[in-house]
């Protein structure tokens, strides 16, 4: 696993592996055709997952419901294998498509990283 | 919400409309803007010419003069690829819901998904599932159109409507034939995605309540004309005036329409039609 990735849209701006903890963090707008390439990304995490993944969504300016859809696979991914992901950092543009879906509470979101982590 | 938005240009711009079908003239001169993130409700008596209004607007009929803007581009002049470019940003639900009968609801709703996208048949599978939560309809997922009630039609409709996160979306006549409460629904439905979603929203209604409801502007067409396009506040101030401080017949016959009152100068304007003498030339 690489630290630093550079795809054709650019959405996952870099990948950490410490310990039991995966943080991924993806930039950009998330649409119709970015969400293909972050889904082939966690995917990829989910298969060996660790305790816990945290997307860092800090500069992420726009997420459509493609998006959303590809959190919620990782997220069933990740809980059939008992393990945690959590979403940082996310936006009020970003947070109303959760809020709208109603899926606002379905994930565990955070302020910071390090609060993530630690919850 | 209107002041702020109404310095950016507007997300559509209809100029000197005008169409005829034969030698009947359905739209004159319309001008229309329409900002973004704004709800636009159009209102006018049946036949009026509403529908032609929204069917130019979405580039299912081509204008006899005039100019019709999305996006800031020009459709009345678009060839069928890049109409077809921009009708992935716009959704419509339209007066019947228009399902596809021979499919089951939530394949519906993920027919614009995987025409417009490639994303895997998983992602699409939990988007639809969104969309039915949205209007409540995510269990009857697998049922066939034939086996709803013409609200359920309707909010399948809207689910389709919304598959592909539309930046516009237009309704003609969203609450026609529901029941008050799922009525009211649908007009949530519609604040929530505009005001959560930045969606900008054009609706053709006949129900004054709902036209009160959720509308930002509002605009009355009468004869394929349009009397007047102004905020909420100005049409509920003209339906709340009485009629003897409304100086022109115009107020009078918008404020009657807002009313739904039987007496006033839409009744008069019927009596003065040519209804005797095309009964009696026929003879
Ligand atoms: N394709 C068409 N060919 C000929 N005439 C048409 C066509 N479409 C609409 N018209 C006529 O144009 C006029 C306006 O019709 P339109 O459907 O726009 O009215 P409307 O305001 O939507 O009415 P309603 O409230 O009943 O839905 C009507 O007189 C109608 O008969
Ligand atoms: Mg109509």
């Amino acid at each position: 696993m690489t630290d630093q990735k550079n795809n054709s849209n650019n959405i996952v701006k870099n990948i950490i592996r410490r310990d039991d903890v995966v943080i991924l963090q993806i930039v950009g707008e998330i649409d119709m055709h970015s969400s293909t390439e972050l889904r082939g990304e966690l995917l990829e995490i989910s298969q060996n997952p660790p305790a816990q993944t945290i997307i860092n969504m800090s500069e992420v300016d726009f997420m459509d419901s493609s998006g959303v859809a590809v959190l919620i696979e990782a997220l069933q991914l990740h809980r059939r294998n008992s393990s945690q992901l959590k979403l940082v950092g996310i936006n009020q543009r970003v947070r109303s498509i959760f809020e709208i879906s109603r899926l606002d509470t379905i994930f565990e979101i955070y302020d910071s990283e390090d609060e993530a982590i630690s919850a | 919400m209107t002041e702020k938005t109404e310095q950016k240009p507007p997300i559509i711009e209809v100029r000197a409309l005008t169409k005829s079908f034969g030698s009947q003239q359905v739209l004159t001169g319309i001008n229309l803007d329409v900002y973004e993130g704004e709800i636009m409700v159009v209102m006018g008596g049946s036949g009026c010419g509403k529908s032609t209004l929204l069917r130019h607007l979405i580039g299912s009929i081509v204008p006899d003069k005039g100019s019709i803007k999305l996006f800031n581009r020009e459709i009345s002049t678009m060839s069928e690829p890049e109409l077809n470019d921009v009708r992935k940003r716009f959704g419509i639900l339209f007066q019947s819901g228009a399902l596809i009968n021979s499919m089951t609801v939530g394949d519906n709703v993920a027919l614009p998904i995987r025409e417009h996208t490639a994303l895997d048949e998983r992602t699409i599978e939990i988007m639809v599932k969104i969309k039915l939560e949205l209007v409540n309809l995510r269990e009857h997922a697998d049922k066939m159109p034939a086996q709803l009630s013409g609200g359920m039609k309707k909010r399948a409709g809207l689910a389709r409507a919304i598959a592909l996160d539309p930046q516009i979306l237009f309704y003609d006549e969203p609450s026609a034939g529901l029941d008050p409460v799922t009525s009211a629904e649908i007009d949530q439905l519609i604040i929530d995605l505009t005001r959560k979603l930045n969606v900008t929203s054009v609706v053709v209604t006949h129900e004054m309540d709902s036209a009160f409801t959720i509308a930002d502007r509002m605009c009355m067409l009468d004869k394929g004309i349009i009397l007047k396009v102004d905020t909420r506040r100005e049409f509920e101030l003209l339906r709340e005036s009485s009629v003897e401080k409304l100086s022109n017949q115009r107020d009078q016959l918008i404020r009657q329409f807002l009313r739904g009152d039987a007496e006033g100068p839409l009744t008069r304007c019927k009596e003065k039609s040519n209804y005797e003498e095309d009964l009696l030339e026929r003879v």
